[in-house]
């Protein structure tokens, strides 16, 4: 088995006003619901908006905290989900599922490293 | 040995070349690791070139070229596997708990095109594991067909190779409910392979056949793993058709010749009876499909003794049928040139205008001679100006230069 980490991709700033994030909440509970009730999911959720981000660097046994988040971009990362996958088409499968919920939002796909 | 017929490095070369996808993807299989399949396969073919031209031809060079591969591998990974290297244990495991082949070795290979041609994988490296893995071509090949320096194809193919094994891209024939996504995909890529041979879109001379050669090879091979696909039939034969011309398409100088204006002489009539029949085969089974169509359009150009001969109506009619199945600006614009000879220049024109293919140069030339034809020769100087601008081709670039020129 693979991990496979899920992520969502999502633009800075609140959601336009057509979004409905109750429906899309609910959608995402009865999906992870059935991730789990499969054996295939590790861990999981949505994130707090980069704003509330704080970065650590440490230089010279000196830790500098800063106020995050560490990229700045149009874009941040808005959730994830870690999966267990025989392989990236199951994985992909998975995937395909959270791509319809979040559409038209993109979901990327990667393995871990090492996980057995 | 007496009366050994001795073995020609020829002979070898044609053995590699037939048998080399199947010998990597039967090590891929027992190995899970393309990288020390393939490693293993050439390591089998350096034995063979030693062995063969004095012990002769085996009976069956594949499966010696297999047998020996294998062999070798396991030899190898032991040596390295003793050394903790973790990747010959986990390629060892898996040859052990490998069951012995059941069912056909063909699947092997039909397993490979579909690792190739996984959609998580870009366009540019499904073309080029295809032909590496399955084609048997050389890194250097490769970027040669593909006019890229050999160290950006090499780093192509390693990182393709990466992600199949880190993102564990699955060794199988796809389940039933993907199958006509994922096939669509393994079609795209040998027509691909076959397009960028007949026209290259960069280059000095206008056919390099090899990948021509090898898109057709590989349309074969997916005829015999697939009969059962009309589209992997229908798009045989396409090539198939298109490949009897290449004779009559360009000249000596190697200037590029129009349809119309081909020696149909030249033409290969074995190919075009290849062609043709599986076209009738397709027609039979009655599943139309983009590349079925296609084929029968050019079935019917190769039906026509002479240019004038030619049944438009038909051909309007089968693309009419395109349309409907995959329709598409492109094909819409072939469609408008049999809409020229079945009802003039001036209603092809309005069916093309609208089309979004300001980056196509076919688009252009094609406008080009419909402007022509209808005496708006300004405007159609323009248009070539606009494909010389996009094509890459010097044979291309010549024709439209004199099609230009010879407006006057």
């Amino acid at each position: 088995m693979t991990h496979y980490l899920l992520s969502v991709y999502q633009p800075d700033g609140p959601a336009p006003p057509d979004v409905d994030l109750t429906q899309i909440r609910k959608d995402l509970d009865a999906l992870n619901d059935e991730v789990k009730a499969a054996g295939a999911w590790v861990f999981g959720g949505g994130l707090h908006a980069p704003t509330t981000a704080t970065v650590l660097r440490s230089s010279s046994g000196e830790v500098v905290i800063t106020d995050g988040p560490y990229t700045e971009g149009k874009e941040h990362l808005g959730g994830f989900t870690v999966i267990s996958a025989p392989d990236l088409d199951a994985a992909l499968e998975w995937a395909r599922r959270f791509a319809h919920i979040i559409a038209p939002l993109p979901i990327e796909v990667r393995p871990f490293a090492d996980v057995r | 040995m007496p009366d050994q017929p001795a073995v020609t490095a020829v002979e070898i070369e044609r053995v590699f070349t037939a048998e080399y996808g199947r010998a990597v993807s039967v090590l891929v299989r027992v190995f899970g690791d393309i990288d020390i399949a393939e490693e293993a396969v050439q390591d089998a073919f350096t034995a063979a070139v030693d062995r063969w031209p004095a012990a002769g031809l085996p009976p069956s060079p594949a499966g010696w070229i297999i047998t020996t591969a294998r062999n070798r591998a396991i030899d190898r990974l032991r040596r390295e596997a003793s050394r903790d290297d973790r990747q010959a244990e986990a390629a060892l495991l898996h040859a052990r708990d490998e069951p012995a082949p059941e069912g056909p070795v063909r699947d092997d290979r039909l397993r490979l095109i579909f690792t190739c041609c996984h959609p998580a994988l870009g366009t540019a490296a499904q073309v080029a594991l295809t032909l590496r893995l399955l084609g048997g071509l050389t890194t250097a090949e490769i970027a040669r067909a593909f006019l890229v320096p050999e160290a950006t194809m090499a780093q192509r193919l390693v990182r393709a190779k990466g992600k199949i094994r880190d993102a564990k891209v699955p060794y199988r024939v796809p389940y039933e409910a993907d199958l006509p996504d994922r096939l669509r995909a393994v079609l795209a890529v040998v027509y691909l392979i076959f397009n960028e041979g007949y026209t290259a879109s960069s280059g000095e001379t206008l056919v390099r056949e090899d990948l021509c050669a090898e898109a057709i090879r590989l349309g074969r091979l997916l005829a015999e793993l697939m009969p059962d696909e009309p589209e992997v039939l229908g798009l045989l034969a396409l090539m198939l058709l298109i490949e009897s011309r290449r004779p009559s398409r360009s000249t000596a100088d190697g200037d590029l010749v129009l349809l119309a204006d081909q020696d149909r002489a030249l033409w290969d009539r074995d190919l075009i009876a290849e062609g043709q029949a599986l076209v009738r085969a397709c027609l039979r089974r009655n599943q139309p499909g983009a590349y079925q169509i296609q084929a029968a359009i050019n079935a019917v150009h190769s039906d026509a003794p002479n240019a004038a001969a030619t049944d438009w109506r038909q051909i309007l009619t089968l693309y009419n049928q395109l349309l409907a199945v995959a329709p598409s600006p492109v094909a819409a614009l072939h469609r408008a040139v049999a809409v020229a000879e079945v009802h003039g220049p001036a209603p092809a024109l309005d069916a093309i205008e609208g089309l979004d293919l300001g980056n196509y140069r076919l688009f252009h030339s094609i406008r080009a001679d419909l402007l022509r034809r209808l005496g708006r020769t300004t405007e159609a100087a323009a248009a070539y100006e606009a494909a010389i601008a996009l094509t890459g081709n010097a044979a291309e670039r010549a024709f439209l230069e004199r099609s230009r020129a010879a407006l006057g």
